[in-house]
């Protein structure tokens, strides 16, 4: 009788610990398929493809990439509406910043286990290494994404599973455990050694993980948005635009978003039906939306604010559209405010 | 061969013009065709890689100032 192949989906973050856990399972002969979760918070879905001065950087999706050099099925799924509750509700709370790394591994894992039940897979593997990260990849934390996904045993963290009690496909024999790691601690030198013996030349390492939760102005930027609107919810939208452009909130009730450059104005621009928005028309300058309300007090002072990070910043007088959305546009003649009163407490 | 279906994923970043298509995709059969149009540069290098792993065929790839358009046939295995 013919052996049964195993299968198993593992989480690609599109790192080198998803990629090289991986490997190793499929080394065994295991049929593995990857599995990738977009939050909207992951860094390389935001920015890589806006701005100018990164058009020299290869763009690509680390996750898809990890998956090409495995020669891997990869499924992407939108979790952008499921996230929030994780992200607003975190069980076991926050890290340094808005980051609920347990709660989200917990939650990455749960949705998981409902794919390989939906599709006839037998276990879940995750690039997850003992000490690894200070919330979610401890010796004590490790079991509460186990049980509390419900994943339980069918979940195999190749990297340090024999530091850790033996799961189903190690005790089913469907995997070696023999030539499953024990890897531990912070240290990467011996993924990076691995990567080598397995022949992988190139692989992301983002500094501070693939989670823009983990960054600390942005974590800021979202807490101010939170506050602004006395409501702790928002948008995919809200959460693109917080890491694009320069950010001034000069009052409560509004926050200029001021493209920094041509690619930024570019991608700014299909925002414009949405959002009141001003825009240079003597000089050349930045694309402004305005997140909020503005009275009539407001206008000219925001207005004065762009024409500030315009090539007139020296003029005495630029000229400045204000469009309203659905309504007309209004023609300002001001003069931009000066350096000094663009307070740095406006910065977000 | 010309597309009979389409998917608009312009000003949309990566990877959602992926998750899109792989959408798109779960809906359409064996043979068909499918243009994307996308404005993301991350998807020259995503949405070939993507169709290459899942076993679609790119007929096609023009790019047009900040526009480009994948012509996709759609394989079904199974």
């Amino acid at each position: 009788m013919q052996k049964q192949t195993r299968k198993a989906v593992a989480l690609v973050s599109g790192g080198l610990d998803s990629m090289l856990a991986a490997k190793i399972i499929q080394d065994q002969g295991i049929h593995v398929e990857g599995i990738n979760f977009y939050t909207g918070f992951c860094v390389e879905g935001h920015t890589q493809a806006i701005r100018k001065k990164d058009q020299d950087k290869i763009k690509r999706n680390n996750a898809i990439w990890v998956a090409e050099q495995l020669n891997m099925p990869l499924h992407i799924i939108d979790v952008v509406e499921e996230y929030k509750d994780v992200l607003l509700n975190p069980k076991h709370g926050y890290g340094a910043n808005l980051n609920p790394c347990l709660d989200c591994k917990g939650f990455m894992v749960k949705k998981a286990r409902a794919w390989m039940e939906e599709h006839g897979f037998d276990f879940i593997i995750t690039g997850e290494v003992i000490g690894q990260r200070p919330m979610s990849q401890r010796r004590d934390t490790l079991p509460v994404i186990a049980s509390e996904s419900g994943a339980n045993e069918r979940l195999l963290r190749p990297l340090c599973a024999q530091l850790l009690p033996a799961t189903l496909p190690e005790q089913e024999g469907w995997v070696d455990r023999e030539k499953l790691l024990a890897f531990n601690g912070r240290n990467r030198k011996p993924q990076m050694k691995l990567a080598q013996d397995l022949g992988f030349e190139d692989y992301a390492q983002p500094a501070g993980g693939c989670c823009f939760l983990t960054d600390e102005t942005y974590s800021r930027k979202l807490t101010d948005l939170w506050q602004a609107r006395n409501k702790r919810d928002y948008e995919i939208d809200d959460i693109i635009l917080l890491k694009i452009g320069r950010h001034l909130r000069p009052r409560s009730h509004f926050k200029l978003i001021i493209s920094r450059e041509e690619g930024e104005t570019r991608f700014l621009e299909g925002y414009r039906s949405h959002f009141a928005h001003f825009y240079i028309a003597s000089h050349s300058g930045p694309l402004t939306l305005i997140d909020g309300q503005l009275s009539e007090d407001d206008i000219e002072l925001a207005a004065r604010i762009c024409a500030r990070y315009s090539q007139g910043r020296n003029a005495e007088i630029v000229e400045v559209k204000f469009v309203p959305p659905g309504g007309e546009t209004k023609t300002l003649q001001i003069k931009p405010l000066p350096s000094d009163d663009i307070l740095q407490e406006w910065h977000v | 061969m010309s597309a009979s279906h389409h998917l608009d994923a312009r000003n949309l970043l990566c990877p959602m013009p992926v998750i899109k298509l792989q959408s798109k995709v779960k809906s359409l059969s064996h043979n068909d065709v499918l243009s994307v149009t996308c404005t993301d540069p991350g998807t020259k290098h995503d949405i070939p890689a993507w169709c290459r792993l899942m076993g679609h065929e790119i007929i096609d790839t023009t790019e047009d100032r900040n526009e480009i358009v994948f012509t996709i046939k759609v394989i079904k295995t199974q």
